[in-house]
C-alpha cells in the first residue's frame, strides 16, 4: 500500500515499524501493541515447549529399558506430570492463539490492535505468573499426580506440590479467558469497513470458535481446581469418598473443560491450515462456509462429549452410549474440513514452500490422530484401549502432530511479516520433513504397544514391550532434531536473514497489504475491503488490482 | 496368532470370549480409517503432482464449492461413524451387562497390590486363578485411590473406585498365564501393581482350590507364600533390577533405617517389616512395600520369617522355629524367583 514506495528498494532509511519503535526493555514489557505481546508470547511458549520437550526426552530415555534405571518411579512420575502440565497448560493451549492469533487477528481483519490492549498485556503477565507458580512447584519437588490430577489421589494421597501447581494452572486459565474475551470483542467490533463475516479469513473463524471455548470452558476447570484445593487443604469432602465426596465428580468436572481444551489446541491450528492451503494453492478455500461453520460446530458439540473419558470409570451404560454417539458426531465436522482442504488443492497452483510442507504434514498427522479417535470414541473398543499407549499416541498425533505442525507452519508462513526477514528455505524444508518422519517413528510404535496392552504412566514395564519402546525413543531423537533446527535458523534469520518484501508470495490477505514488519498501528490507512477472502482472481499481482490508490507494485 | 513373531509381539493374545469381538471391531474401524486415510492421502498426492505450480504467483480459476460434494462428504462419514457406533455399542453392551450365572470373585485394590477372594474363601494377592470356560464376575472396590483392573488378553478393563463397587466380567477361553495390569495411575508404584491371571482347566482349578500346605515345612510353606501366594518375589527377587530390598544374607545384621535409626534384624524386626513396613523403611529404598497386616495369618507369618531366615544360612544361629534348610533350598528358591520375574 502506501508504504510501498519507501520499501521498494529495500535500502532506504529505516522506516518506523513495531520492532524498532522503541528499544528499551520497558518499551517491551509495558507494551500494549498486540504484535509485541505476541512476540513475548512466542518467546515464552517456545521456552516452555523446550522445557516440556526436555522432560519428554528424559521419559523416552528411561523407557529404553523395562526397569527403572535412570530414575526411580517417584522421579519418573514427577517427570511425566511435569511434561504433561507444561506442555498442556503452558504450551499447547496458548501456543497458537496467544502468538499467531494475537499477532494476526487484528491484522487479518484490518484493525489497529485488539479491543483491549491493556487486558492483552495483563493476560501475558497472568500467563507468566501462573507459569512461575508451576515452575516454583517443580523446583520444590514437583507433582506426581499426572496432569489430570485425579482425586482422591491428588486430594488425599499425594505428597507433592498439588495445590501450588493447580494454582499455576488456575492463573494461566485466566490469561486464556482474557485472550478469548479480547478476540471475541475484537472480531465483533473492529473489523475494517467492508470486512463482513463471510469475508473473514478462516483463521478468524477458528479463533472465534476457540475463544468461545476459552471463555465458557476455562472457568469450569478453574472452579474444579478451587474445589480440589479446598478438599486438599481444608478437608471439605467433595471428591474423596472417605470424607463424603465422589471421585467420579472430579472426572466429570475436569473433562468438561479438558475435552474442549483439546479443541482450543487444534482449532487454531486448523485456522492456520486453512490459510496455508488456500494461499499456497492460490485459491479460495473450497466450501468456505462449511469450513467456517465446522469450526463453530466443533466448538459447540465439543462441549457435549467429555464423558468419553469415563467409559471405564463406572459411568452408566446409557451415559456411555450417549457420549459415544456424540463423539462420533463431533468427528464429522473435522472430516468435512479435511475434505474441503483436499478439494482446495484441486486445480490450484500448488507451491512447496516450507509452510506448505508443514500443511501437508499437518494433514497426514491430523488424519491419523483424528481417525484413531474413532477407536477411542467407540465405547466397546475404548474399554481395551483406555489408559494404554494407544491413547497416548492418539492425543500426541492430534495435539502435537496437529497443533505443533500448525504452530510451526504458521510461524514460517508469517515469519517475513513478523520480522521482515527470510529464513533459509533449505533448512526449513529439512526440519519440516524431519518433524514429520520423527513424529511417525515416535508414535506409531505406541499404537501397537497400546493395542498389546501396555498401560500409560508406567515407570517400568514388562520386557516384551521393550523393542517397540526402543523404536519410539529413536524416533523421538529424530523429532528432537526436527524441532531444534527451527530455533537455530529462525533465530539466525531474525538478526541476519535476508530482508523480505511486504508480500513475497503475492497474497491477497490484509496482512500482506501492509509493510513487513508492520508499523505499530498496523495500517497507515484503514483498509477498505471490497473482495472475498482468498481472492486471487488477477494474474498480475494482487495489490494493484485490489487497491487502486497504490501505483507501485513491489518487485520481488 | 497372526502378525506374531518370536520376540516382538505385534498383536495381543486372544483369551476370552470378548477378544474376538473387540478385535473384529478393531479391524472394522481400521478398515474405515484406511479407506479415508489412504483415500485422502492418495488424492492429496495426486493433486500435489498434477497441480504443482507451473508459473510463480499464478491465479488459478476460483472454485467456490459444491453443495452436492459437501452433502456427500458429510453424509458418508456420518453414516459410517454411526455404523461404528452401533457395532461398538453392541460390544460395549456385552462387556457391560453382568451375566446372572457368573462365579463371583471379590477384588480389593490398594496401593500397590491386588487382593482377590474366591467365593470358597481362598485369598490371593496379585494373582488370580480362574477356570477356563466359566463366566467370572469380579466385584471390585479399593481401600484408597482409584485403580483399574486390566487384562489385555481378555480385552477388558474397569476402574476400581473408592467408596463404591464396580464390576467386570469375562469368560476365559484358553488355559494359560496372562498379564494383569493396573491401568489407572495410582501413585508411586503404579507400574508395579500388576500380576498374573492363571486360566486353568476345571480339574486343575479344583485341585488348586483344594490345595493344602499341610505337608510342607515352614520354610517351604514360606517360600511358596513368598514366591506365589503373596507376591513378595515381585519386588524382592530379580537381582539388580528389583525394587524391594535384598533379603539374602541379611538376617542377624544391623540395618540403617530412613530417619537415621538402626535396628537389629531379628525375627521381631522381620515381622514388623511385613506388618508395618512404613514404620521402618530401609535406607536407600522407596517406601513402596504395602502392609500385609490382616492379610497374613500368624501361621503364615511364622513361615515367612522362617523362609527369610533361611536365605541367610550363615547367620549366627537364632532361636527356635525350624532351622534353615540350608544352601540347597536357598539357591533353588532364588533361581525360581528369578525365573518368575523374567517370565513372559
Ligand atoms: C511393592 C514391592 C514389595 C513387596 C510386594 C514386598 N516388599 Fe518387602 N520391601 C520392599 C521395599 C522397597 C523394602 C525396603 C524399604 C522398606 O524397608 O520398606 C522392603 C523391605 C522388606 C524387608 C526389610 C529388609 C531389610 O533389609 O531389612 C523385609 C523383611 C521384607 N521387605 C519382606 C517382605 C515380605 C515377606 C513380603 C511379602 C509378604 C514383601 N516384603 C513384599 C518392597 C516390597
Ligand atoms: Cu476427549
Ligand atoms: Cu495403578
Amino acid at each position: 500500500m502506501d508504504n510501498v514506495e519507501t520499501n521498494n528498494g529495500g535500502q532506504q532509511e529505516q522506516e518506523l515499524n513495531y520492532l524498532n519503535n522503541g528499544h528499551s526493555v520497558r518499551s517491551w514489557l509495558l507494551t500494549r501493541d498486540h504484535k509485541r505481546i505476541a512476540l513475548l508470547y512466542v518467546l515464552s511458549v517456545s521456552f516452555f515447549f523446550l522445557v516440556g520437550g526436555i522432560y519428554a526426552g528424559l521419559l523416552r530415555v528411561e523407557l529404553l529399558t523395562p526397569q527403572s534405571d535412570l530414575f526411580e518411579a517417584a522421579t519418573y512420575n514427577r517427570i511425566f506430570t511435569a511434561h504433561g502440565v507444561i506442555m498442556i497448560f503452558l504450551f499447547l493451549i496458548p501456543a497458537i492463539p496467544a502468538t499467531l492469533g494475537n499477532f494476526f487477528v487484528p491484522l487479518l481483519i484490518g484493525a489497529k490492535d485488539l479491543a483491549f490492549p491493556r487486558i492483552n498485556l495483563l493476560s501475558w503477565y497472568l500467563y507468566m505468573g501462573g507459569a512461575g507458580l508451576a515452575v516454583w512447584a517443580l523446583m520444590q519437588g514437583g507433582v506426581d499426580t499426572g496432569w489430570t490430577f485425579y482425586a482422591p489421589y491428588s486430594t488425599t494421597f499425594s505428597n507433592s506440590y498439588v495445590v501450588m501447581t493447580g494454582l499455576g494452572a488456575f492463573v494461566v486459565g485466566f490469561s486464556s479467558i482474557l485472550t478469548g474475551l479480547n478476540f471475541i470483542v475484537t472480531i465483533h467490533t473492529m473489523r475494517a469497513p467492508g470486512m463482513t463475516w463471510f469475508r473473514l479469513p478462516l483463521m478468524i473463524w477458528s479463533h472465534y470458535a476457540t475463544s468461545l471455548i476459552m471463555i465458557l470452558g476455562t472457568p469450569v476447570v478453574a472452579i474444579t481446581i478451587v474445589l480440589l484445593a479446598l478438599e486438599r487443604i481444608a478437608r471439605v469432602g467433595i471428591f474423596d469418598p472417605s470424607i463424603g465426596g465422589d471421585p467420579i465428580l472430579f472426572q466429570h468436572l475436569f473433562w468438561f473443560y479438558s475435552h474442549p481444551a483439546v479443541y482450543v489446541m487444534i482449532l487454531p491450528a486448523m485456522g492456520v491450515m486453512s490459510e496455508l492451503v488456500a494461499n499456497f494453492s492460490r485459491k479460495r478455500v473450497f466450501g468456505y462456509e462449511f469450513v467456517a461453520f465446522s469450526s463453530i460446530a466443533i466448538a459447540v458439540i465439543g462441549f457435549l462429549v467429555w464423558g468419553h473419558h469415563l467409559f471405564v470409570s463406572g459411568q452408566s451404560f446409557y451415559a456411555g452410549m450417549v457420549f459415544s454417539i456424540l463423539t462420533m458426531i463431533v468427528a464429522v465436522p473435522s472430516a468435512v474440513k479435511v475434505f474441503n482442504w483436499t478439494a482446495t488443492l484441486y486445480q490450484g497452483s500448488l507451491s512447496f514452500d516450507t509452510p506448505m510442507i508443514y500443511a501437508y504434514g499437518f494433514l497426514g498427522l491430523f488424519l491419523v490422530g483424528g481417525l484413531t479417535g474413532l477407536f477411542l470414541g467407540t465405547a466397546g473398543m475404548d474399554i481395551h484401549l483406555s489408559d494404554t499407549y494407544f491413547i497416548v499416541s492418539h492425543f500426541h498425533f492430534v495435539m502435537v502432530g496437529g497443533t505443533v505442525m500448525g504452530y510451526l507452519g504458521g510461524i514460517h508462513y508469517w515469519w517475513s511479516k513478523m520480522t521482515g526477514r527470510h529464513y533459509s528455505e533449505f533448512w526449513g524444508k529439512i526440519s519440516a520433513m524431519l518433524v514429520f518422519i520423527g513424529f511417525n517413528l515416535t508414535f506409531f510404535p505406541q499404537f501397537i504397544l497400546g493395542y498389546l496392552g501396555m498401560p500409560r504412566r508406567y515407570a517400568s514395564y514388562p520386557e516384551e514391550f521393550q523393542v517397540l519402546n526402543i523404536f519410539s525413543t529413536l524416533g523421538a531423537s529424530v523429532l528432537g532434531v526436527g524441532y531444534g533446527l527451527p530455533v537455530i535458523y529462525l533465530t539466525y534469520s531474525f538478526f541476519f536473514g535476508k530482508k523480505a518484501d511486504d508480500n513475497p508470495w503475492k497474497l491477497p490477505g490484509l496482512e500482506w497489504r501492509t509493510s513487513s514488519p508492520p508499523p505499530t498501528e498496523n495500517f497507515k490507512e484503514t483498509p477498505i475491503v471490497t473482495w472475498e477472502a482468498y481472492d486471487f482472481s488477477e494474474d498480475n499481482g494482487i495489490e494493484i488490482e485490489r487497491t487502486p490508490e497504490t501505483e507501485v507494485q513491489p518487485s520481488s | 496368532m497372526f502378525m506374531q513373531s518370536e520376540n516382538i509381539p505385534l498383536f495381543p493374545e486372544q483369551a476370552s470370549t470378548f477378544a474376538w469381538q473387540v478385535d473384529y471391531l478393531f479391524f472394522y474401524i481400521t478398515a474405515i480409517c484406511l479407506f479415508f486415510g489412504l483415500g485422502v492421502v492418495l488424492v492429496v498426492l495426486a493433486f500435489a503432482y498434477k497441480y504443482k505450480e507451473q508459473k510463480k504467483f499464478a491465479s488459478p480459476r476460483n472454485i467456490h464449492g459444491s453443495l452436492v460434494l459437501e452433502f456427500t462428504w458429510t453424509a458418508i462419514p456420518f453414516v459410517l461413524a454411526m455404523s461404528i457406533f452401533v457395532l461398538g455399542t453392541i460390544v460395549f453392551h456385552n462387556l457391560y451387562s453382568m451375566p446372572q450365572d457368573a462365579t463371583e470373585i471379590f477384588v480389593v485394590g490398594k496401593q500397590w497390590m491386588w487382593k482377590f477372594q474366591h467365593g470358597t474363601g481362598q485369598r490371593e494377592i496379585n494373582e488370580l486363578h480362574v477356570p477356563v470356560g466359566r463366566k467370572i464376575k469380579l466385584t471390585m472396590t479399593t481401600e484408597d485411590v482409584i485403580h483399574d483392573v486390566y487384562i489385555p488378553a481378555f480385552r477388558t478393563k474397569a476402574d476400581v473406585v473408592p467408596g463404591r463397587f464396580t464390576y467386570l466380567w469375562f469368560e476365559a477361553t484358553k488355559p494359560g498365564k496372562y498379564r494383569l495390569f493396573c491401568a489407572e495411575y495410582c501413585g508411586l508404584n503404579h507400574s508395579g501393581m500388576g500380576g498374573w491371571v492363571y486360566v486353568m482347566e476345571q480339574k486343575d482349578f479344583d485341585s488348586w482350590l483344594s490345595g493344602t500346605d499341610a505337608d510342607k515345612t515352614p520354610v517351604q510353606a514360606g517360600e511358596d507364600l513368598f514366591n506365589n501366594k503373596l507376591g513378595c518375589a515381585s519386588c524382592h527377587a530379580g537381582g539388580d533390577t528389583q525394587r524391594g530390598a535384598k533379603l539374602e544374607g541379611i538376617f542377624g545384621k544391623e540395618v540403617k533405617l530412613v530417619g537415621g535409626n538402626t535396628a537389629q534384624r531379628d525375627e521381631q524386626y522381620l515381622r514388623n517389616s511385613i506388618l508395618n513396613p512404613g514404620g521402618q523403611v530401609v535406607e536407600g529404598y522407596q517406601p513402596i512395600m504395602p502392609t500385609f497386616k490382616g492379610q497374613v495369618t500368624e501361621e503364615q507369618l511364622v513361615s515367612l520369617v522362617a523362609y527369610i531366615r533361611s536365605l541367610s544360612p550363615d547367620a549366627a544361629s537364632a532361636p527356635s522355629t525350624g532351622s534353615g534348610n540350608g544352601t540347597g533350598t536357598e539357591t533353588e528358591s532364588e533361581d525360581k524367583a528369578g525365573d518368575d520375574q523374567g517370565d513372559k
